[in-house]
């Protein structure tokens, strides 16, 4: 049987892999990060706009949009790997791309998972800007363009806030990475699909260790941003 | 797999800074935003891929990584284990998002090339399955043949004998196939009999360490390979009740994809790397891994004239003529 406690050696095998720099570590970290990061900035991309014309432009079903998009704040990460992976597959639809079982997918996948969230919340943080500002704003005799950029300007903290929480989506959540990326060691495999292996190996010791550096890599970027948008 | 870490870091570092500048200036016009994503280095170039759907079993005794190793050492080819179970395996494959499979289910492995998806099979290696279970044996099934011993099981499992807990993969990979063989045999109806029949059948849809850790949790038996049991060995209370006799025999094989139904596999890369798997330097490594850690060797690699006759049955020595 296992001797001492998993949770204590996980933290010393952390400490052992960090400073170490173990290479297989350190890739995996990597490609967390780029993975994550590269669904993240996508998301933004689509999110933001997109967000911000539902704010600024009334339509019908406005309100069922919204509904919607916060109903997809709890979109599985499983159903998103599986729809994905039906799309993806050489058979599927867009099997053409193959895309199945590389980063580029998992990015795809990722970033299909958060765009919801990010939209979401971008419509939240921009209704979150005082009405009376919208009309300061205007009195003040912007013209359309310049109150929509004032007003984004204004929500940026709240913007970054869920640009913030989706990247935190996605390089915690395990779902769709596993399903659409395949855990391949050295080519699709991330901090997380490698603590779910490691686990079923009862490597328990390195799934601690490796689940410590994933906080620790959350905490960097998040101080990263913070430190830039400070600025 | 090659690891580029430079590459990676670039990527990862670019995309950060990108985004932070993004981030510090959320107020900018979305066309200022259309920064082009396109310059970002993807971690994986267009080198020579050869993808390989396997079962859990292979991947969690180390055999996988050590293959990778020595193989992509020697041929530069950029070889990519995807871990499943069997039957994931070969519906990957039939969906051609592999390129070659590499499997323990004779029966399933005999359908995928009857229905023209698989080419080329090659059996490699084979080990026996064993029925593992607590120290106590609380079905009494030691020197029983194995299919004495899951009858007993059944008995003693439906009757609520204490401690009597069976743990089923339940993933449908090799190892659930050869469960289910041997429930047939012993003269059960598997989805009449066995499924649902009480406390005692517990299924843990999960690869075969994490079964093993599951039925160790349990104190109940269940029946693993043996290398992922010798292999997981150090964690686990359980001991082999069965072992041996030719029902519990493991035969694992290689099996190309078909080119004709997925024209875009990488059908030469599959045939050599096939080759090489029979080749006496494949069989060698294959034979030695794990001798020194566990003072046996995992898998006993197939030579001829042996794998032709029974209980084998199987071509393992003839190379795949390439194209």
């Amino acid at each position: 049987m296992v001797n001492g406690n998993p949770i204590i050696e996980g933290f010393i095998e952390a400490i052992k892999l960090i400073v170490t720099l173990d290479p297989q570590v350190v890739e995996i970290t990597l490609r967390s990060l780029y993975v994550s990061l590269s669904a993240t900035f996508v998301a933004t991309l689509i999110a933001l706009p997109v967000g911000a014309l539902i704010y600024f432009y009334e339509f019908r079903g406005k309100h069922a949009v919204v509904s919607t998009l916060q109903t997809l704040y709890a979109l599985p990460t499983v159903i998103v790997g599986l729809l994905m992976f039906l799309l993806l597959s050489n058979i599927g639809p867009l099997g053409f791309l193959r895309l199945l079982y590389t980063p580029k997918g998992m990015i795809i996948a990722q970033t299909v998972l958060i765009v919801p969230l990010l939209m979401g919340l971008t419509v939240s943080a921009l209704s979150g800007i005082d009405r009376d500002k919208r009309y300061t704003i205007t009195a003040l005799g912007a013209n359309r363009f310049q109150t929509v950029a004032t007003i984004i300007m204004e929500a940026r903290f709240a913007v970054m806030s869920a640009v913030l929480l989706g990247f935190g989506r996605a390089i915690a959540e395990v779902g769709s990475v596993m399903i659409v990326g395949g855990n391949i060691r050295g080519a699709t495999r991330v901090l997380t699909t490698a603590i779910a292996l490691n686990t079923s190996m009862a490597n328990y010791s390195m799934s601690i260790a490796l689940g410590i550096i994933l906080l620790a890599v959350a905490l960097g970027v998040n101080i990263t941003l913070s430190l830039v948008q400070r600025r | 797999m090659k690891t580029d870490a430079a590459i990676l870091s670039a990527g990862a570092v670019l995309i950060l800074l990108i985004l932070a500048i993004f981030a510090g200036c959320t107020g900018a016009a979305p066309e200022e935003n259309e920064t082009p994503y396109a310059t970002t280095t993807t971690p994986i170039a267009g080198v020579n891929v050869l993808r390989v759907a396997t079962t859990t079993s292979l991947e969690n005794t180390g055999l996988l990584a050590e293959l990778e190793r020595v193989y992509e050492d020697k041929t530069g080819v950029d070889l990519q284990f995807i871990a499943q179970g069997t039957g994931q395996s070969l519906d990957t494959a039939r969906r051609g998002d592999v390129d070659l499979v590499l499997v323990h289910a004779p029966a399933l492995e005999e359908e995928f090339v009857n229905d023209g998806y698989g080419i080329n099979p090659r059996c490699i290696a084979y080990n026996y399955f064993i029925i593992v279970g607590p120290e106590s044996d609380p079905a009494g099934i030691a020197n029983m043949s194995p299919v004495e011993a899951f009858r007993e099981i059944y008995a003693a499992g439906t009757n609520n004998t204490p401690g009597v807990v069976f743990v089923s993969r339940g993933d449908n990979p090799g190892t659930h196939a050869q469960e289910k063989a041997l429930w047939a045999e012993a003269g059960y109806d598997y989805e009449e009999e066995i499924l649902d029949s009480g406390p005692w059948y517990v299924e843990a849809g999960k690869g075969m360490g994490d079964t093993l850790i599951l039925a160790n949790e349990k104190n109940a038996y269940t029946l693993s390979d043996e290398g992922t049991y010798l292999s997981f060995k150090d964690q686990l209370a359980l001991v082999p009740i069965i072992a041996e006799g030719a029902k519990l025999l493991n035969r694992y094989s290689a099996i190309a994809v078909n080119p004709e139904k997925h024209p875009d596999v990488n059908a030469e890369e599959a045939t050599n790397f096939i080759n090489w798997l029979i080749s006496d330097e494949g069989k060698e490594l294959i034979g030695d891994f794990g001798k020194a850690e566990f003072g046996k060797p995992l898998f006993v690699p197939l030579y001829a004239p042996d794998c032709t006759e029974p209980p084998f049955n199987c071509t393992c020595a003839e190379p795949v003529a390439t194209a």
